[in-house]
């Protein structure tokens, strides 16, 4: 089955310039679930991955990401767990809550 | 302005370089914090701790001066799987001499130390460290858990070396980063309950600088005290001596003059801006028994000034240049040895760090 990652223009330095990545998964492990997508994009894409997901494997903070329009914070929540379909679109985006007074790490004063 | 110096200003929205001739370049790694940078003399290579708020933090290296920059594939900062640690930031990253030419050490948060033996391009962890008895007991001051300062000792820097923990204080190696202690003795933990403001660590100190031509003397500025240690900082005795405030962030120590140091008071402890409200650097060249306030082109009027720990350094030069960046965006020059000041520039994003270098 194959699954369509969209890649952030920031990122697009990890993924040789491209928008779309599409990711093969063997049908027979049905159900997927965005934790499986991710791993198996880790091979082709780490420098993507690595910075949708902190170095425990878990969602940064401040990255939204979504499975056919609906967010996986959201909803069930699900997360990682979220399940994905053959043809589903997954989205990696840069989350709204940058650009305000706290977008930065606290300095040291 | 010296015209072979180069000045590296890292911002809560990235970086800025200055030449020799004031010339503001940048700002580079733009949608990044830069709360770390460094000049590697040893091969000309700039490397900065950058963070995105979205998409983590990593050390990139630049080695032509900021034109072009190089960022790793994956983040090269990150505990090991199923430490359950984080990387929020890097605060230190400290190059090691000419026998080590390809080691570079970076301190981030949490407290931990990261060591590259390949020049800054991937990082391991070191577990000497992490793995200490005390760290699960360091507490976060109000800037984070930050391992902030790394000092090697110059008569042996493959294994000597000092680091400093806000809030967990001073500890020294000896083996290269194997085995740790802690290096308190004498600190004050203002914090604590009266009876308990002397522990052997949970100090929240600010920053550490060795003395020029004695490496057994640290000055070292602490969340109030300013102290001075005469063993490699087996011990300290407080030099808070004449100063308006014994609050503050960084301490300087003169590049090539023995017992000078420059500090940069402030109000303690929800002000954290300057005395008075004018911007005065402190000096001492009798390693703490008196103090000097050094003014001359610096605002002393309704100045209320906040000077992060790493946003004051020398560029290593005699006369020395010094050189420090407030969270207002100014940044400040002097090239008499603090006598009088200038402004570089103004109106640039809150500065976290500066760093400077005379080149040959």
């Amino acid at each position: 089955m194959r699954v369509t990652v969209y890649v952030p223009a920031a990122l697009r330095q990890f993924s040789a310039g491209e928008r779309r990545l599409h990711v093969e998964l063997a049908a027979e492990v049905a159900p997927i679930t965005l934790g499986q997508v991710f791993a198996a994009l880790h091979a082709r894409a780490p420098g993507v991955v690595e910075r949708a997901l902190d170095e425990q494997g878990g969602v940064r903070p401040h990255v939204n990401l979504f499975v056919d329009g609906e967010s996986v914070r959201l909803g069930d929540g699900l997360g990682l767990q979220t399940p994905v379909a053959a043809g589903s679109e997954v989205w990696i985006l840069p989350a709204v809550s940058g650009g305000g007074e706290d977008a930065t790490p606290a300095p040291a004063a | 302005m010296r015209r072979d110096a180069l000045i590296l200003v890292g911002t809560t929205k990235g970086l800025f370089l200055l030449d020799g001739a004031a010339q503001l370049k940048g700002p580079y790694l733009v949608g990044t914090s830069v709360p770390s940078v460094a000049y590697d003399r040893r091969r000309g290579r700039i490397l900065a701790g950058a963070t995105s708020f979205f998409f983590g933090t990593s050390v990139r290296y630049s080695d032509d001066c900021g034109q072009s920059w190089t960022e790793p594939e994956t983040p090269n900062l990150a505990f090991p799987e199923g430490s359950e640690a984080k990387v929020a930031q890097a605060w230190q990253i400290t190059p090691m001499g000419p026998a080590q030419p390809d080691v570079v050490y970076v301190g981030v948060e949490p407290a931990a130390l990261f060591r590259s033996a390949d020049g800054g391009q991937s990082f391991e962890l070191v577990r000497g460290l992490w793995d200490h008895p005390h760290r699960p007991t360091w507490q976060p001051g109000g800037g984070g858990l930050g391992l902030h300062t790394i000092l090697p000792d110059p008569r042996d820097m493959e294994n000597r070396m000092l680091i400093a923990i806000s809030t967990g204080g001073v500890y020294a190696t000896e083996d290269g980063g194997q085995t740790w202690r802690a290096s308190n003795t004498g600190i004050r933990a203002e914090f604590m309950p009266e009876d308990q403001r002397f522990p052997e660590y949970g100090q929240c100190v600010h920053k550490v600088g060795r003395d020029a031509t004695n490496p057994d003397r640290l000055f070292l500025q602490n969340h109030f005290g300013l102290y001075r240690s005469d063993d490699c900082g087996a011990s300290w005795t407080d030099i808070a001596n004449g100063v308006p405030s014994d609050f503050g962030f960084p301490i300087v120590t003169h590049p090539s003059q023995p017992g000078t140091a420059y500090i940069i008071p402030l109000i303690a402890d929800v002000k954290r801006w300057t005395t008075d409200a004018a911007c005065r650097v402190y000096r001492t060249t009798d390693a703490g028994a008196s103090w000097e306030p050094l003014t001359c082109g610096l605002p002393q009027q309704d100045a209320y000034v906040t000077v992060l720990r790493d946003a004051f350094a020398t560029d290593g030069a005699d006369p020395a240049g010094l050189y420090f960046g407030t969270r207002g965006g100014e940044l400040y020059a002097s090239q008499d040895d603090g006598q009088t000041w200038q402004v570089l520039a103004e109106h640039l994003p809150p500065i976290l760090c500066v760093r400077a270098a005379a080149l040959d």
